[in-house]
């Protein structure tokens, strides 16, 4: 950079430090010191002229002996034993138990004194008695402590081997001296710092515009301190949503984009819809309390029409024992307390379950609807499980309906998610006919992971809907997968952990 | 999930070398491909594919899948004399049903009886559901004298020696002292009678769902004839799980027998039946359901691929179903099978063309609308699990009981929120690390208990709003003031009134009041909850109900 350019774009406090500094190393106390700046502004300036390549730094770390809480204390009102042997000599004889009172020591302190003083073999107990054994010149001589902590604060290499029995003695009592790690900051000039601090210094650069100067019209003709750009400033944190709630606003608006309805409903649910309605046999595993959330102590109600029981558990009934529509069913006696069970929804296909029912009756179709929301499963936590999870759920109910369109809303959906490579495998789940599973190409690991399933209702899960079989597409990819990959999480117990710096610091969702 | 690991060179004899190519088509025929290493190769196995869960099996159907083999046909023999089972009516209201076969002529050996036993056990775990459906028994011909019963008797007067274990004991002590007893026991909870298979001889072979003997009910290299019964409450899943074994023996080299089934209570019938079944359907119904053309002899090389043939009966098209499958129930079903063997990869997807009005939910609006404003005002948004703990509940509303509990929890977490400040402020908690202030807020949904005739679930859902302020000077005016900003900018009015409530401080407390009905609470915490959550800065809050809004 050209001379004049650094030289313009010094800030007051570099302008401050550059003449005090020389080619020879400088403690960074002591250039504070002759700069008459305070310790942090001088490391800052340090760290500005550092960046413009004008000084070097090194640090050394060494330790200190320092006073420590009752050091500090001692040197301003003498150490107990002082004053038990300034006591002592005032009235020559006193007794052990009045040590504390005579003296204004705390018992630990009145101990410590007394101990001291006798392994110095000042003094003497004589029944009981504490007297001076010293001579007058012994005992008026600073003892070695105290000379210690006068000197204070030390390096430790400069403590001479007389001081090292009186530095144990006083570490051996508490919070007296302490020895801690020192950090020292040593400055010189580079050769271009040399250069430059030779330079007569023009202060007359404007360093902030104020009201002032644009009112006066002062700038005129002046010049203003130049700033360097690349230094970092403090950070600052913005308001945001939670991310999860960032990348689920975005996945809505690709449905609706494809003209879908939203679909919303309740998270706990009676196990008729969850599963019965979708065909799903009561003695099917998932049905089992180790992986599905029941609610304690509630027992549902089956749905009613104006008072009379709907005539859709009648045909679910008949569609799981003998089936329907030519189907062979399960095959096993179904059983209605079975189906009143309330449950945490295992999955968002309930809420497709009775739109079903309710698109069914109005007979309004072909229509769209998705929902995204979250699913429980009564889960082992791990990295891949989490119990509380998103899903994104579709359904398109169209007499036209076919695989190829199922594939098609799928693919378009993931594409806009950001995965271009994705594969279409069959699948199984009891509600559905042909069904599908969805993989993405992990660009990492370097091999297919499941997204999620998706498929065409059974006629047994349509026919009791609507009367007779109408295709219906339907998906409920776990979305919470999903989106690991842009935010970067491997390991799902982070979506819901809250932990605020990360937050702040997460990147917003962009695709 | 069932994971069906297959030694690879045994599965390689079968159907030739095992190439990427082939791992991939593995993967395509619906039995995804987990793993595949030098020795082992592991495949998942759905829940409505049963009979693949054998080496034999999987083997016959990746052949007929790759085109290398026909749709299975079985040859079974007439039963010879005293191939019976008479089932007593003792048994009848216990376990009522068996379903039995002979075999002769098998070559054991380490391996195959290996496969065997794993057969049996996955089909025990998985369509058997833990051998309540159905248990399996295998009992070597030359040990046992035919004809067998099947009955029940009380359990002390059950008595024979078990598997692995060294002496005779009773019925009761098999379940009590026997670990597989015990962890069977449950099955037979209940039941003044136990059932049995019980010989000629009147040596008792086992005693189903829980044991064999250990005399008569162990399978060994030397044994070539075997009697094989599998007993249960529903007859048509214990035939198909017959059939599912006996193909597999079938293509071991095992001769299959037919056994007469005497039923006292629902007369003769003969076993096993490894008849196909067939089934109906149209051509057009698939090629609806699939979205693409397809000529009859299209259907039949795809059904054939599937080990299904197919049979144009009177110009009617018909699937012949082996009879190992369980999984084909409808023609819905075969339209699967066609669409698996044209290949998922292979069909074009499109979008069609419906006209339908996008509408998003207006809460989801709502919610928006509202998170951005917040989010505006440098607040930052969390989302906390809807399960919580009773003890964190309590932390904050210590004298609440009506809590809605999960049964078997497999975390700490078993309750469910009752609101959203409670999470707010444990967040908060545990994040006394993180840089003062913080601003955060929440919505979702919060439970409680109704007694609403048309709630078929007994549980209330409410959708709530909650805010918390924590500062070293945070009072309720930073509260007061996002409150207003979010009327404000919702063009609505609000009035505050003051009241009590132990989670705030007394006289910082106020109800929000919208067109005269009460929406939520705003205020300062009081000290109490924050001690509790061992929060050393001040915190003011509010939670609403979303209600209003729609």
């Amino acid at each position: 950079m050209d001379e004049n350019l650094i030289i313009e774009s010094l800030s007051p406090i570099e302008r401050t430090l550059l003449p005090k500094l020389e080619k020879d190393w400088k403690e960074i106390k002591e250039l504070s010191k002759n700069a008459a700046t305070d310790q942090t502004s001088a490391l800052r300036g340090i760290g500005f002229l550092k960046n413009k390549e004008l000084v070097e730094t090194k640090t050394e770390e060494e330790k200190v002996v320092d006073l420590g809480i009752l050091g500090i204390h001692y040197l301003k009102n003498e150490l107990p034993e002082r004053i038990l042997l300034d006591k002592l000599q005032e009235r020559k004889i006193i007794p052990i138990s009045e040590i504390k009172n005579v003296c204004g020591l705390n018992d630990n302190e009145s101990k410590v004194a007394l101990g001291t003083l006798k392994k110095k073999a000042f003094v003497e107990i004589k029944k009981g008695r504490l007297e001076i054994t010293a001579k007058f010149e012994e005992i008026n001589k600073k003892m070695p402590e105290e000379l210690l902590i006068e000197k204070l604060p030390l390096k430790l290499e400069e403590i001479k081997d007389l001081e090292k029995l009186a530095l144990e003695n006083l570490r051996s009592r508490k919070d007296i001296v302490e020895i801690k790690d020192e950090k020292k900051i040593f400055v010189k000039l580079t050769p271009l710092g040399e250069k430059i601090s030779k330079y007569k210094i023009d202060d007359n650069l404007i360093e902030s515009l104020t009201p002032k100067i644009i009112k006066q019209n002062s700038w005129k003709g002046k010049k203003f301190r130049r700033y360097d750009l690349s230094t970092p400033v403090p950070r600052i944190y913005g308001g945001k949503r939670h991310f999860v709630n960032q990348a689920t606003d975005y996945a809505k608006s690709i449905w609706l984009e494809m003209g879908f309805k939203e679909m919303t409903g309740n998270m706990v649910d009676t196990s008729f819809w969850v599963f019965d309605a979708l065909f799903t046999a009561q003695d099917h595993p998932v049905r089992e309390m180790q992986d599905t959330f029941f609610i304690k102590n509630i027992e549902g109600k089956l749905p009613k029409k104006k008072d009379k029981e709907d005539k859709i558990i009648e045909t679910v009934k008949k569609s799981h024992e003998n089936g329907i529509d030519g189907s062979l069913g399960w095959r096993y006696e179904w059983n209605e307390k079975d189906s009143k069970k309330v449950l945490m929804r295992t999955h968002t296909t309930c809420l497709s379950a009775r739109k079903l029912r309710e698109i069914g009756e109005k007979k309004e179709f072909p229509t769209k609807y998705f929902a995204l929301g979250k699913c429980f499963r009564n889960e082992t936590v791990d990295w891949s499980h989490g119990f509380e999870f998103n899903q994104t759920e579709g359904i398109v109910v169209d007499e036209n309906a076919n695989f190829r369109q199922l594939i098609g809303y799928l693919k378009q959906f993931f594409k806009k998610m950001g995965y271009d490579k994705i594969r279409i495998r069959p699948g199984y789940f009891s509600y559905t006919e042909p069904s599908l599973e969805i993989d993405a190409f992990h660009p990492v690991h370097k091999k297919w992971v499941e997204l999620g399933g998706a498929g065409m209702f059974r006629p047994e899960v349509t026919i009791p809907m609507f009367g007779k079989h109408i295709p219906v597409l339907a998906w409920g990819p776990g979305f919470d997968r999903i989106i690991t990959q842009f935010f970067k999480i491997t390991d799902l117990r982070e979506m819901y952990k809250n932990d605020i710096n990360k937050l702040r610091e997460m990147k917003v969702w962009k695709k | 999930m069932t994971i069906l690991t297959l030694d690879k060179i045994e599965l390689e004899k079968k159907v030739g070398k095992i190439t990427p190519e082939i791992e991939n088509k593995i993967t395509e025929m619906g039995t995804p491909l987990e793993n595949s290493n030098e020795n082992e190769i592991s495949i998942e196995i759905f829940p409505n594919r049963p009979d693949l869960l054998s080496l034999q099996n999987f083997a016959r159907a990746l052949n007929q899948f790759l085109g290398k083999k026909e749709p299975a046909e079985f040859k079974i023999n007439k039963p010879e004399k005293d191939f019976q089972v008479t089932i007593e009516k003792s048994v009848k209201n216990i376990r009522p049903y068996t379903v039995c076969a002979i075999v002769k002529g098998m070559k054991f050996d380490d391996k195959k009886i290996k496969e065997i036993i794993d057969i049996q056990e996955k089909l025990h775990n998985s369509i058997g559901r833990k051998r309540k459906k159905i248990a399996i028994g295998i009992y070597p011909l030359e040990k046992i004298k035919l004809p067998i019963r099947f009955k029940a008797l009380p359990p002390t007067e059950i008595s024979f020696q078990p598997l692995e274990y060294p002496k005779e004991i009773n019925g009761k002590q098999i379940l009590k002292n026997h670990p597989t007893g015990r962890e069977y026991a449950s099955l037979l909870d209940g039941a003044e009678k136990f059932p049995i298979f019980i010989d000629a001889n009147n040596e008792i072979l086992s005693m189903p769902p829980i044991i064999n003997s250990e005399k008569t009910g162990r399978i060994t290299e030397s044994t070539k004839d075997f009697f094989i019964e599998c007993s249960g409450s529903n007859l048509s899943y214990l035939q198909k799980c017959m059939n599912i074994i006996l193909s597999s023996i079938y293509e071991m080299g095992g001769k299959i027998y037919e056994m007469e089934i005497k039923d006292e209570k629902e007369g003769n019938s003969i076993s096993p039946k490894m008849q196909p079944q067939e089934m109906k359907f149209k051509i057009p119904d698939i090629e609806n359901t699939l979205g693409i053309k397809l000529s009859e002899k299209e259907i039949k090389k795809y059904l054939e691929k599937m080990g299904i043939k197919y049979e144009n009966k009177n110009n009617q098209s018909t699937a012949v179903i082996p009879c190992y499958r369980t999984d084909i129930l409808h023609w819905i079903d075969i339209a699967e099978e066609i669409a698996i063997a044209y290949g998922y990869e292979n069909f074009e997807p499109i979008i069609p063309e419906i006209s339908s009005t996008a509408s998003e939910d207006k809460m989801s609006v709502t919610k928006r609308i509202i998170g951005n404003i917040l989010a505006g005002l440098s607040l930052i948004e969390t989302s906390s699990f809807h399960l919580t703990t009773k003890k964190n509940i309590k932390k904050m509303h210590y004298d609440f009981k009506d809590f809605i509990e999960v049964e078997d929890s497999k975390t700490e977490r078993d309750t469910l929120r009752i609101d959203i400040l409670t999470n707010l402020i444990q967040i908060i908690s545990e994040n006394s690390s993180a840089q003062y202030p913080q601003k955060i807020f929440e919505m979702g949904k919060v439970f409680e208990k109704t007694t609403d005739e048309n709630s078929e679930t007994g549980i209330k859902e409410t959708e709530k709003l909650s805010i918390a302020l924590i500062d070293e000077s945070i009072n309720f005016t930073e509260i007061k003031q996002i409150l207003d900003y979010l009327f404000k900018m919702l063009d609505m009015k609000y009035e505050i009134e003051n009241t009590e409530n132990s989670n705030y401080i007394i006289g910082r407390c106020g109800k929000i009041i919208v067109e005269g009905k009460e929406i939520g609470l705003i205020g300062e915490i009081a000290p109490r909850v924050l001690k509790n959550w061992k929060i050393k800065m001040p915190i003011s809050a509010l939670e609403i109900s979303l209600d209003f809004l729609e």
